[in-house]
């Protein structure tokens, strides 16, 4: 915790000693954007170049420079007193800057991820928590968390939930695992968790499900790779049938994203496959389709052109070729079509047991 | 015999018994006298011309004394005195009462007066309005006598009607003095005769004018150089610009023997060869009698003249005022951030040497938000009147100003801090009428106008363009400047620094930024930088009412 404050005042130290020699100040943050990722294929995700942000005297930078130095100044106040603030009341605070106060959330957010990137730690190091929801468990997992006053240990057993779920908690790194299950699903839609969960999937094939509603967020990401790496559990992905499921929510699981490359080393799941909905199971399982949008074009073509990801893995390419040239996609809830438990009862178990079928 | 016929012979009387006096008393509009207003300053215009002419010829630094006094009910008297030559005694009677009088006919030379009617007119319009003779006083010398006349012209013959030849003795070495009684109205603003001295005197810096308007206020314009501007030559006409009228009338006098000797004697640049080649074209003989010459054979060699390669005229006969005369001018006159002016080189049209000069004001105190005022001059005489007319307000509309940081919508006039001042100085300025308000649209005068501005407006450009920059940079300074006790505050809470501290930061990121962003030059309006400018002198032939500023269009009168 005090190495945080150490390198906020380090930092803080090095500007205000420029200023007092009469030399213009600076601060250098990491760009955060695919433009400055690499794919590591060793360890399997996106890794932070080299590129940096200057903020200093200039018309262009002064502001956010300003706002950066006093972000930092409300970490570490935030961190010296053991407290925290959502991304949300970090904002609000800003409001009484005067002139350097955030006119909107995204700005105070995106000074925050630069102050992480800055010092190479995640934002609930710095005192900072999201509010959003990190995702929800179901299954065949005990987790251990404990109570904030006693410290005593509290077991959390996610076969108990009965129709609702587990919500994993903005900051995962205390928590820890009882499990045996054989593999974790990853789910794209609120919809098809709940589909399996209320029909005790889980407990057919002695899983773990865990709904991700839409891009995973970072605490999301984290409990799975958490739980996948210490109890060794494959970890299965399925998204709908579309560029922003196999784009955004998959890759961003897998090996992390642009805007959060500063922390991508923890925060990706590496060891993630994906399952579906591909391309070939429309044929594969006669699946109802929607045509492609113009955006979901783009979209595909973005990934083939920018995505380090996707350049990496010749079967994505070849999927999203295929899409592209077939101009349909298609949504988990499709296997609807054949009964509503087709999915559990034929799809899944037949993918899960064929890797061949599965896309990297 | 037809009744017609009696009708015609009948018709052909009356035609003969209108008068060149009578008419023109039928149409006074033309000569300048529309309006009661106009009147007063048209008599007051054309009296104080003749006088600087007078004095310039002579060699004379100027001292002239005008003197304007109410008589009630619309009437005026109107005095001018001078310190000129003065007038030989027979030549008084005509000079001031006979309409036409020697008229510098095809005299070509540069001076105020060139043409038009003169100040016979004035003592007209006072015989007319208010039945009173006009009084002239003129001496020429030590040991002469004053001789004063009072004169009225007989509006039937154009001859000057004696109501009194007087001598007296006047402690002046020598000078005129005239005083004509008129139906007039005085008002200020921008067309009045205040505005009118006020701006001869700044585009005649060797000159004193002591003026005292109607309401018995003394204003003295005294001259800024003991310098006399270069003397005028007089030149010959150039073929080029000679019309069939004047041709004819000048074959019918000249002594020469042969239309050869004629055209080479009575033209500039015209050389044996030029006359040949003119003859050849017209066909006709060089050794002809001029005065055997017929009306056609003069439309053919007028015709056959431009199609004649012939050297442009001599141009060193036009005395200019110097560009930088005009600039100390316009300086006194008016309180401005920035300053240019141009002096063009002599150029000619049709046959007639010409020169154009210009100043620019910019900035200061003038409006903003309105077109830019247009300051004329012809031969040193300041045009007040039909500015919408003018080849000169032509010439400005026609330059794109906006490259020079003006506003503009197409074909107008800039809008913006500016006032523009152009002077044309010409052995005949071609004027649209006879009452000397706006010049004609030549395209050679046009042309050299639009250089002359654009010449100046490139330095203006250069000005505005800095302003601009200045104006930019300290917005990105006071934007960076805003954020800075931010930094240190930011600093403070992190490091726990004390007020003290905080401050040093201020002081050091102050040093940073400017000797990062390097040191701005203060380009801000210092009223009090110009030394020329004379506020009191800004203020004459403004109206009275708060409401009329400068910078606004001058209303033309009525056409």
């Amino acid at each position: 915790m005090n190495d945080v404050v150490q390198d906020i005042k380090k930092i803080a130290q090095q500007v205000y000693d420029h200023i007092k020699k009469a030399k213009p100040p600076a601060l250098e943050t990491p760009v955060r954007s695919l433009s400055n990722v690499a794919f590591d294929k060793k360890e399997g995700f996106f890794r932070i170049q080299d590129s940096v942000k200057r903020r200093a005297l200039t018309a262009s930078t002064i502001k956010s420079f300003a706002q950066t130095l006093r972000m930092m100044g409300l970490s570490k106040e935030l961190v010296e007193s053991d407290d925290t603030a959502t991304k949300r009341e970090a904002y609000y605070v800003s409001k009484n800057w005067g002139d350097a106060r955030f006119s909107e959330q995204p700005e105070s957010d995106s000074v925050m991820d630069d102050i992480e990137a800055m010092l190479r730690v995640n934002r609930e190091q710095l005192g900072f928590i999201p509010g959003e929801h990190g995702g929800a468990v179901a299954g065949a997992l005990t987790v251990i968390d404990h109570d904030f006053e006693t410290k005593k240990e509290i077991k959390i057993d996610c076969t108990q939930f009965g129709s609702g779920a587990y919500s994993i908690p903005s900051s995962v790194e205390h928590l820890k695992f009882e499990t045996k299950a054989k593999f974790i699903l990853a789910i794209e839609t609120q919809g098809m968790f709940e589909r399996l969960n209320k029909h005790n999937y889980w407990k057919k094939e002695n899983c773990i499900l865990i709904a991700m509603s839409g891009v995973p967020t970072r605490a999301c990401r984290r409990f799975i790779r958490k739980l996948s790496d210490e109890k060794h559990l494959p970890v299965y992905v399925f998204t709908d049938g579309d560029p922003y499921g196999y784009g955004n929510i998959y890759r961003t699981l897998k090996v992390g994203s642009g805007n959060a490359a500063h922390i991508n080393e923890f925060f990706c799941v590496p060891q993630a496959k994906f399952i579906g909905v591909t391309p070939d199971d429309i044929d594969d399982y006669h699946l109802p389709t929607h045509p492609l949008k113009e955006i979901d074009l783009k979209k595909i073509k973005d990934l083939l052109k920018n995505d380090p990801f996707i350049q990496e893995h010749k079967e994505w390419q070849k999927a999203l070729q295929q899409m592209a040239k077939n101009k349909v996609r298609v949504e988990q809830q499709a296997f609807a079509a054949h009964g509503l438990n087709h999915v559990m009862e034929i799809y899944l178990p037949e993918k899960i047991s064929d890797a061949k079928k599965w896309l990297p | 015999m037809e009744p017609g016929q009696h009708k015609a012979h009948e018709m052909a009387t009356k035609q003969r018994d209108i008068g060149v006096a009578e008419f023109f008393a039928r149409n006074r509009h033309l000569l300048g006298f529309d309006n009661k207003r106009k009147a007063l300053l048209t008599t007051i215009k054309e009296a104080v011309d003749n006088s600087l002419d007078a004095c310039e010829e002579a060699g004379i630094l100027p001292e002239i004394n005008v003197e304007i006094i109410d008589m009630q009910n619309d009437r005026f008297r109107v005095i001018i005195e001078d310190n000129g030559p003065g007038i030989v005694k027979e030549q008084i009677p005509s000079i001031f009462a006979k309409l036409l009088y020697g008229s510098k006919f095809h005299s070509l030379k540069q001076s105020r007066g060139q043409q038009g009617i003169g100040i016979s007119a004035s003592v007209m319009y006072g015989q007319l309005t208010t039945g009173r003779a006009s009084k002239v006083m003129s001496k020429i010398g030590e040991g002469e006598p004053a001789h004063v006349y009072e004169l009225k012209i007989d509006t039937k013959t154009n001859k000057p009607e004696i109501i009194s030849d007087a001598t007296k003795e006047w402690s002046k070495p020598h000078g005129t003095k005239i005083q004509i009684d008129l139906e007039g109205l005085y008002q200020k603003g921008g067309q009045s005769v205040d505005e009118y001295l006020k701006e001869t005197a700044v585009v005649n810096p060797h000159v004193t004018i002591i003026y005292t308007n109607p309401k018995a206020e003394q204003l003295i314009f005294p001259r800024a150089t003991d310098v006399m501007p270069v003397k005028s030559e007089e030149i010959k006409p150039h073929p080029y610009g000679v019309e069939l009228g004047v041709f004819m009338k000048m074959l019918e006098v000249t002594p020469s023997k042969t239309f050869q000797q004629f055209m080479t004697t009575e033209f500039s640049k015209v050389s044996p060869k030029v006359v040949k080649e003119i003859c050849e074209i017209a066909r006709i003989l060089p050794n002809v009698k001029p005065k055997k010459i017929s009306h056609e054979e003069v439309e053919k060699i007028v015709k056959a003249i431009p199609e004649v390669k012939i050297h442009a005229p001599s141009t060193d006969c036009i005395s200019p005022i110097t560009a930088e005369l005009l600039e100390k001018g316009i300086k006194k006159e008016i309180n401005a951030e920035f300053y240019a002016s141009v002096s063009r080189s002599p150029a000619v049209y049709r046959g007639n040497p010409f020169q154009i000069e210009v100043a620019l004001a910019y900035g200061g105190d003038q409006p903003k938000d309105k077109q830019a005022r247009v300051m004329r001059f012809a031969n040193r005489v300041p045009l007040l009147f039909q500015q919408g007319a003018c080849g000169v307000t032509k010439a400005i509309q026609s330059i794109n100003w906006k490259p020079y940081g003006l506003n503009q919508s197409s074909g107008s006039l800039p809008v913006g801090p500016l006032t523009i001042l152009v002077h044309i100085s010409s052995v005949w300025v071609p004027f649209t009428s006879e009452s000397k308000e706006a010049i004609a649209h030549y395209p050679e005068i046009l042309a050299e106008i639009k250089l002359a501005l654009q010449e100046a407006g490139r330095s203006l450009a250069k000005y505005t363009a800095k302003k601009a920059k200045v104006k930019g940079e300290l917005k990105k300074r006071s934007f960076i400047q805003k954020y800075m006790p931010h930094v240190a505050t930011g600093l403070q809470e992190i490091l726990g620094l004390d007020k003290a501290d905080e401050e040093e930061i201020l002081r050091n990121l102050d040093i940073i930024l400017e000797a990062k962003r390097g040191k701005l030059d203060n380009m801000e309006f210092d009223p009090t930088k110009n030394e020329e400018y004379d506020e009191e002198w800004a203020k004459i032939g403004k109206e009275e009412s708060s409401d009329e500023e400068y910078g606004e269009e001058r209303e033309d009168d009525e056409e």
